[in-house]
C-alpha cells in the first residue's frame, strides 16, 4: 500500500473550446486533509470531477489508490466505489428516505446482503448524529440535514478518500456550521479528504495542506496557518483578502 | 320517459361490453408501459444505432393511423404466416401504438429529472443502468403519472377500434344492440355515456394516484 492516495500530473481538462484546467499537480497522501480554494471559475470542481472522470480529462494522469484512473481499461464503477464524493446541491436521491440513500449504493454496488447495509447505514447515521432523520426523506430535512446525509452516504461505501465540493456554500450560515462541525468529526477520524471549499476556519484548523488555484493551475500550495497568514503571492493575499470579506458579511 | 328506461334496460348488456373493452386496455397499457420502459433509455443513453432504432420505432408508429396498424396485425400478417386471433391482434396493436405514445412521455419525464441526480448515482459507482432502474425511472414515472393516464384514457377510446375487426367490446355490443332494436339514438348515447363515466374515473385516479406517489416532502418545494 503506497502512502499516496491520489496523483494528479499535468492534468488538462474543459469544456468544448473553454479550457478550466491548465495543468494541475497535486497529490494527497493517506490520511492528509487538503483543502482546495480559489475564485470561481479557477477550476476546482473540474479538478475534483475529473478525478472520478465525471469529466473527462483532456490530458494529464491521474493515479487514485495505485489505479490509474486516466487509462483506458481502467473499471470506473470500480473507482468511483472507492471515493466519497459529496456535492455542493447534495444531490440525495428525493424518492427514498434517508436509510435509503445509504443502503442502496451499498447494496448495489458493493453487493453487501440488505440487513449488512442497514446495518453499516444505521451506524454511520447514529455517529453523525442523523439517525432520528432515518425513515424521513431528503426534502422533508432542511439543507444542512440533507448534506450531513449526503456525507454520510459517501462514507458509507468506506472510500479511501472523500471528494468534497463546496460542501458548505450552498447554505445559510446557521446550517453551514452544522456540517462544518460534522467535516471537522471526519477529520478527526484520519480519513483522506480533498475538499473544495472557502472555509477558512476549516483550513485552518482542520486541513493538513491549502492549495490555492486559479485560471487552471496551482499557484500556491502549504500550510494553512502560513499560507492564510503570511501568504507568499500577491495574488493569494487579493483572494483570501475577497474571502474573508465575504464570511464577514455573510 | 320511456327511453330512460331502455337506457337503463340495456346497460347490463353494455358493461359485458365494457369488460372487455377494460380488458384490453388494461392489457394494452401495461404492454405498452413495459416496452416504453425500454424504448425511452434506449433513445436518451443508448448508443447511436440502437438510439436510431428506438427513435425509428417511435416515429413509425405514431407517424401511421392505428386502424391501418390493427389492420395490418389482423388481416396483413396471416400472410407471413403469423395467424391472430382478433382479441390478440387488437391487443398487440394497441399495446405496441401505445408503447410509442409512453415512451415520448416517459422520455419527457426521464428530461425533467436533474442531471444531478444521474451524477450523483453514478459518483457512487452504480452502471448507467443501475442508475436509471433506481435513480431515474421511479422519479420519472412519478413526473409521467398524469400524461400517462392521459395516454391510458385516450386508450380506452381508441379500444373502440378492435370493433372493426370483430371484437365484441363496448362499441360493438352498442352496434348488436342497435341492430335488435333499430334504436340508434338511445344505444350510442348509452354508449358514449359509459365512456364518459369511465374516462372522467380514470382521471380522478390520477389525482389519487399523485397523492399517494408524492415524493414526501415534495409540497415544501424542491431543494
Amino acid at each position: 500500500m503506497t502512502s499516496t492516495v491520489l496523483l494528479v500530473e499535468g492534468l488538462k481538462a474543459g469544456y468544448g473550446d473553454r479550457v478550466v484546467l491548465r495543468g494541475v499537480d497535486l497529490s494527497v497522501k493517506r490520511g492528509e486533509k487538503v483543502v482546495i480554494m480559489g475564485p470561481s471559475g479557477s477550476g476546482k470542481s473540474t479538478l475534483l470531477k475529473c478525478i472520478v472522470r465525471l469529466v473527462e480529462p483532456w490530458a494529464g494522469r491521474i493515479v487514485l489508490d495505485g489505479e490509474e484512473v486516466t487509462s483506458n481499461s481502467v473499471d470506473l464503477r470500480k473507482i468511483r466505489a472507492k471515493t466519497g464524493f459529496v456535492f455542493q446541491q447534495y444531490n440525495l436521491f428525493p424518492h427514498m428516505s434517508v436509510l435509503r440513500n445509504l443502503t442502496l449504493p451499498l447494496e448495489v454496488v458493493k453487493k453487501l446482503p440488505k440487513e449488512e447495509a442497514e446495518r453499516r447505514a444505521l451506524k454511520l447515521l447514529r455517529m453523525l448524529g442523523l439517525e432520528e432523520f432515518a425513515d424521513k426523506y431528503p426534502l422533508q430535512l432542511s439543507g444542512g440535514q440533507q448534506q450531513r446525509v449526503a456525507i454520510a452516504r459517501a462514507l458509507a461505501m468506506d472510500p479511501v478518500l472523500l471528494l468534497l465540493d463546496e460542501p458548505t456554500s450552498a447554505l445559510d450560515p446557521e446550517l453551514r456550521y452544522e456540517v462544518l462541525e460534522t467535516l471537522f468529526e471526519i477529520a478527526k477520524q484520519g480519513r483522506s479528504m480533498l475538499i473544495v471549499t472557502h472555509e477558512l476556519d476549516f483550513a485552518e484548523a482542520a486541513a493538513d495542506r491549502l492549495v490555492l488555484l486559479d485560471n487552471g493551475v496551482v499557484i500556491e500550495e502549504g500550510d494553512p496557518w502560513e499560507m492564510i497568514h503570511n501568504p507568499r503571492t500577491e495574488r493569494t493575499k487579493r483572494f483570501l483578502v475577497k474571502i474573508m470579506r465575504k464570511s464577514v458579511s455573510a | 320517459m320511456e327511453w330512460i328506461f331502455f337506457i337503463i334496460g340495456i346497460i347490463p348488456d353494455l358493461v359485458e361490453g365494457l369488460l372487455t373493452t377494460l380488458e384490453i386496455s388494461v392489457t394494452s397499457f401495461v404492454m405498452g408501459l413495459a416496452l416504453a420502459i425500454v424504448l425511452a433509455p434506449a433513445r436518451v443513453f443508448a448508443p447511436k444505432p440502437v438510439s436510431f432504432i428506438a427513435r425509428s420505432y417511435v416515429e413509425l408508429l405514431r407517424g401511421t393511423p392505428l386502424l391501418v396498424q390493427l389492420l395490418l396485425i389482423y388481416f396483413g400478417l396471416p400472410s407471413v404466416g403469423i395467424k391472430l386471433d382478433a382479441y390478440t391482434a387488437c391487443v398487440l396493436a394497441i399495446g405496441l401504438n401505445s408503447a410509442a405514445y409512453q415512451a415520448e412521455i416517459l422520455r419527457g419525464a426521464m428530461k425533467s429529472i436533474p442531471e444531478t441526480q444521474f451524477l450523483a448515482a453514478e459518483s457512487l459507482g452504480m452502471s448507467t443502468a443501475q442508475a436509471y432502474r433506481y435513480v431515474v425511472l421511479p422519479q420519472a414515472l412519478r413526473v409521467a403519472i398524469p400524461a400517462l393516464v392521459n395516454e391510458f384514457v385516450t386508450l380506452i377510446k381508441e379500444s373502440s377500434l378492435a370493433s372493426v375487426i370483430g371484437v365484441v367490446e363496448l362499441t360493438r355490443r352498442g352496434e348488436y344492440l342497435v341492430a335488435y332494436t333499430f334504436r340508434a339514438l338511445e344505444v350510442y348515447v348509452a354508449v358514449a355515456l359509459i365512456y364518459f363515466v369511465v374516462c372522467a374515473l380514470a382521471s380522478q385516479a390520477t389525482r389519487i394516484l399523485e397523492k399517494k406517489l408524492m415524493i414526501p416532502g415534495y409540497e415544501r418545494g424542491v431543494a
